[in-house]
């Protein structure tokens, strides 16, 4: 069986940033696995401008973004596999990849980094009542079908949930020449960017209606309509705000979830708010020497928060296959009053990085609020924010010279005043 | 009177851009980006136009695209119905001119995805 | 009148494809005409999957002797046929003292009509069983012979082994009328005239429409939907046996249990509706579902739902099904109000109707009938050289194009060309899960698109959910305005 230093399964925007890290850490034997028959993972799909202003000062699109990072794959000449499909991997970094020219593979890996990304959730998980007609796609898939295949999915369109990827669908559909009539969302907030906002549905007219969802879908054959009503503060219909819409597709943009089958089968612990794998600051998973980076770990917005991630996940991983470096004690993160999770969720001081930087999400929108961090009890950073919203990723920067010694605990929380 | 929602940052002023004597006050900012980018929204909004055209040749049969700058708002739609005539062969490499000045603008419509031949 | 076959057989659902099966047997030129564009895509796509043990009929009914026939004969159809079947038992909760005696009564009744290995179990006993059952069950009925069976498998299995034994398969044909002729019928379609010797109505909810056509005797069906939440493989263990409650004020019918592929499964509601060809879930019944099932077991977690759907269930009004030779029109056979215990009672229904028609219309044996019919391989389910081997055989084996469950390229294909094959998204699905797992066919729906159009030489845009009219696209970018 073949041995590897380091796999990467995944070789979307996280895979390809570990892997070109971990080489330039001085990993020679490095083995990408990728399931599609392209690298780039969704970035593919993504044609839209925005990505990569932190990390090329420059506004590119997905593709343009992938392409970066492919070219510097490339030129470290790190070796790669497509339409590989990872079926099973193992404690002890055994990784099964089946593929149309090489069959059923088994690899050994010293080091494993999990970049697998995340999926759409889908209408079944919102249970929305009705008939099971065709016309409903999540909006990637949608998005898919229209930038990659090049069909058109619908005429006349509602889009329920306000995430990016529903609000850039809602502008492309609509250049495309659909009419997109609507985008209901079920909080009273949007979960989108609000540059998306504005240039995706306000440049078009494109009404967005807040505290509202589908709760009904008609048709037989084809989608030809849907009803929406007003929630109430516990996100349930309201009767008698029932409001019908005849369309003929409906795309789904209701959240994402980290992809997480294999992992699984390590045996890991599994953070309930994120989904994914908890780490620690090195961004290892319970399962020595496996690594986690990009949405597969948690959620992000920003594909640039991505790349930034798997870059660590890879000189980490790096450092593990190199020197074996020393681990010690570790101590919770908390996350408290307002601040659902961290990533990650855990560190060890005695060995940690000068800086760590702890990512999470609030669980609400919060006006001129406070975020702070206490360490053993007291607090050590208090940082004014004028707004924070679940939707924008949010981070603070833990310096190991200020945490207090001997570190018994870390708390990030939100404060009023 | 104009209003507009500020894409600065996540705080999404709600913005009032008046006309006075031919010059623009805005209201409801909490920063001077805020005023900049009502100004320019007022004066003359831009936008960055994605899409994408048909390829012949090669491995996939749409080649994504977008104009290499933003260009004013009210040129988008003639800039989509050039767009959805160009058909060109592949192969087709990222920055690679597809139309050197979409819809009169000035602005060129470049290929943002490479596509070699089959 | 000229005679294009000897049996004409309406309907391709279980039943249908059951009566085709064990038709296939002799030597009979037999079609199959189903409405919709595959078979199993009426009240045989959506129910509960049981192979109930039988306690449930009165004794002496039609239902009471087919269900126990029926899930007598599964195990040995189940291996010809190469489908999963698990007896998993089943357990009818009594969830109050004053319960008791109906439970009682449910033994007695299960006695009666034959079901083996019958228990009356404590509430302790029971959960004992069943650790995740709920705290407020008192006593329970356990029957060892209740099992689980995925209906797709079952049907399309049938109708695969039908045709490979000479049976025709007309799909996307809709039987218009029906004429009695001096020595035979003649049916009408809306592709054909077919002359036959005998036709057997086996059209579910609209067997009484078809029964109409020749028979002046009363027959009214009336379709009882019924709703169902379908789980997570993640909670397909929450409970091992098929968990029933006691018919009472609070409900009847909700059952949670595993499904034959590792699901959990809750449903079905029961609501009589008007139109047979509709089937929206409503608000109103699937929170009563997920209220329901969870008085059956402890933290019922319905945050793992990864949809709903909903089946009709044919409910002619005598109560009982109606087997056999229309009183009134000589070779005119009929299974007709074909409910629960329907699926389990398949398999005899079959047999009882294909043995009457043999012997009405003298049909011998034939000597060639393969009783056999082999699964398209399920490759995440076989051990790793095994799966190498097929790969090296079939390199399609390995390009997974369904993530959730694995499914690869070559099993996908396979489901197309087979006889009955796919020829949309569902019928790709029903026959071998793409896009059936917990993404909800989110990543796989264009994959499974493209290779539908590569394989049936259909474009893009004509590729269907299931029926004309569900086609997915409605258009190309090239030809956009």
């Amino acid at each position: 069986m073949k041995i590897h230093d380091l796999i990467v399964i995944g070789g979307g925007p996280a895979g390809l940033a570990a892997a070109v890290s971990a080489r330039r850490a001085g990993v020679q034997d490095i083995l990408i696995l990728e399931r599609d028959h392209v690298l780039g993972g969704i970035l593919n799909q993504c044609i839209h401008n925005g990505f990569g202003l932190h990390t090329f000062k420059e506004e590119l699109t997905g593709p343009e973004y992938a392409a970066r990072f492919i070219a510097q794959v490339k030129e470290e000449n790190i070796p790669y596999r497509l339409g590989a499909t990872v079926i099973s991997i193992s404690k002890e970094k055994l990784v099964t990849y089946v593929s149309r020219e090489e069959g059923l593979v088994q690899v050994q890996a010293k080091a494993l980094i999990l970049a697998m990304g995340c999926r759409e959730r889908p209408r079944g998980a919102l249970n929305i009542p009705g008939s099971r007609p065709a016309g409903i796609f999540s909006a990637g898939t949608a998005q898919r079908l229209m930038n990659i295949e090049g069909y058109q999915v619908g005429k006349e369109v509602v889009i329920l949930g306000s995430g990016d990827i529903g609000l850039i669908m809602a502008r492309r559909m609509t250049l495309e020449g659909a009419k997109v009539k609507v985008v209901a969302e079920l909080m009273p907030y949007s979960g989108g960017l609000k540059r998306n906002i504005v240039q995706c549905l306000d440049d078009f007219g494109i009404p967005l209606k807040l505290s509202h969802t589908v709760v009904e879908i008609h048709g037989k054959e084809r989608l030809t309509g849907v009803t929406l009503a007003r929630v109430d503060e516990n996100r349930r219909p309201i009767a008698g705000t029932e409001e019908y819409y005849a369309c003929d597709t409906l795309l789904l943009s209701v959240g994402l979830l980290p992809e997480n089958e294999l992992t699984r089968a390590l045996d890991v612990t599994m953070s309930r708010v994120t989904n994914g794998p908890e780490v620690d600051d090195r961004l290892q998973t319970d399962c020595e020497g496996v690594f986690a980076c990009g949405n597969v770990l948690h959620v992000h917005d920003l594909v640039d928060y991505v790349s930034e991630e798997a870059a660590l996940a890879g000189k980490n991983a790096a450092a593990y296959v190199l020197s074996q470096p020393a681990a010690g004690r570790t101590v919770d993160i908390t996350a408290d009053n307002g601040v659902r999770y961290t990533v990650p969720q855990k560190l060890d001081p005695e060995h940690m990085a000068d800086a760590v930087t702890v990512r999470f999400r609030v669980a609400d929108v919060y006006r001129d609020r406070y975020i702070c961090v206490y360490c053993n009890g007291e607090r050590i950073r208090r940082i004014k924010k004028r707004v924070l919203a679940p939707g924008e990723m949010e981070q603070v920067i833990l310096k190991k010279s200020e945490l207090k010694e001997p570190l018994q605990s870390i708390r990030i929380c939100t404060e009023v005043e | 009177m104009r209003e507009l929602t500020c894409i600065g940052c996540p705080l999404g002023c709600s913005l009032r851009v008046f006309e006075e004597d031919g010059n623009l006050r805005v209201e409801g900012n909490t920063c001077p980006r805020g005023e900049t980018y009502a100004k320019n929204e007022v004066l003359c909004p831009k936008r960055t136009v994605t899409s994408t055209v048909a390829i012949r040749g090669g491995a996939v049969s749409r080649l994504s695209v977008r104009t290499q700058t933003d260009i004013p708002k009210d040129k988008i739609a003639a800039c989509m119905e050039e767009i959805k005539r160009v058909c060109v062969h592949a192969p087709a490499a990222i920055g690679d001119v597809i139309l050197p000045d979409v819809a009169g603008t000035g602005v060129a419509l470049i290929a943002t995805k490479n596509v070699p031949k089959a | 009148m000229r005679k294009d076959y000897d049996v004409v057989v309406i309907g391709g659902g279980v039943i249908g494809c059951a009566v085709a099966r064990e038709l296939s047997r002799r030597a009979l030129r037999i079609c199959l005409i189903e409405k919709g564009e595959d078979v199993c895509s009426g009240t045989s796509k959506a129910n509960s999957g049981i192979v109930h043990a039988g306690f449930d009929a009165k004794p002496g009914t039609m239902k009471a002797k087919m269900n126990l026939l029926g899930s007598r004969m599964m195990p040995k159809l189940a291996e010809e046929l190469d489908i999963r079947f698990k007896r998993n038992g089943s357990l009818v909760l009594c969830l109050s003292e004053e319960g008791l005696p109906a439970l009682h009564e449910l033994y007695e009744r299960g006695v009666a009509n034959g079901v083996e290995g019958l228990a009356i179990l404590t509430g302790d006993e029971a959960r004992r069983k069943e650790p995740n059952l709920s705290g407020n069950a008192v006593a329970a009925l356990y029957a060892p012979t209740g099992g689980i069976i995925c209906p797709f498998e079952l049907t399309i299995a049938l109708a695969e082994n039908a045709c490979a034994n000479g049976v025709e398969f007309r799909r996307n044909e809709t039987v218009t009328g029906i004429s009695r002729e001096e020595d035979g019928y003649l049916i009408t379609t809306d592709h054909a005239l077919i002359g036959a010797n005998c036709v057997v109505n086996a059209a579910g909810v609209h067997a009484d429409e078809i029964h109409r056509m020749v028979s002046k005797l009363p027959m009214h069906i009336t379709a009882r939907k019924g709703d169902y939440c379908l789980l997570d493989k993640e909670v397909g263990g929450y409970v091992s046996c098929t968990v029933f409650q006691l018919p009472s004020a609070l409900g009847k019918g909700v059952l949670v249990t595993p499904t034959a592929h590792g699901n959990l499964l809750i449903g079905p509601t029961a609501t009589d509706v008007e139109d047979k060809e509709q089937t929206p879930t409503t608000a109103a019944e699937l929170s009563y579902l997920t209220k329901t099932a969870a008085l059956s077991v402890r933290d019922l977690p319905t945050r793992s739902v990864i949809t709903s759907f909903s089946g009709l269930r044919a409910h002619e009004d005598g109560g009982d099904f109606i087997i056999g030779e229309t009183p009134d029109a000589e070779n005119f056979f009929e299974a007709a109000g074909i409910e629960s215990p329907g699926l389990t009672s398949a398999p005899a229904i079959g047999c009882y109707l294909a043995d009457l028609i043999a012997k009405k219309l003298g049909a011998e044996e034939k000597a060639d009938f393969v009783p056999t019919r082999k699964a398209i391989p399920r490759l995440a389910e076989l051990p790793a050289e095994e799966r190498k081997a097929l790969i090296a055989v079939n390199p399609l084996y390995g390009s997974i194009v369904c993530r959730c469950e694995q499914i690869s390229e070559g099993e996908i294909v396979e489901a197309i060309r087979r006889p009955v094959g796919a020829v949309s998204l569902d019928g790709v699905k029903r026959r071998v899960r793409a896009g059936m797992g917990r993404c909800q066919a989110g990543f796989c729906t264009p994959r499974l698109m493209e290779i539908l159009s590569r394989e049936l030489h259909r474009p893009m845009e004509e590729i269907c959910k299931n029926v004309s009219g569900s086609e997915l696209l409605t258009g190309t970018m090239e030809g956009r305005k």
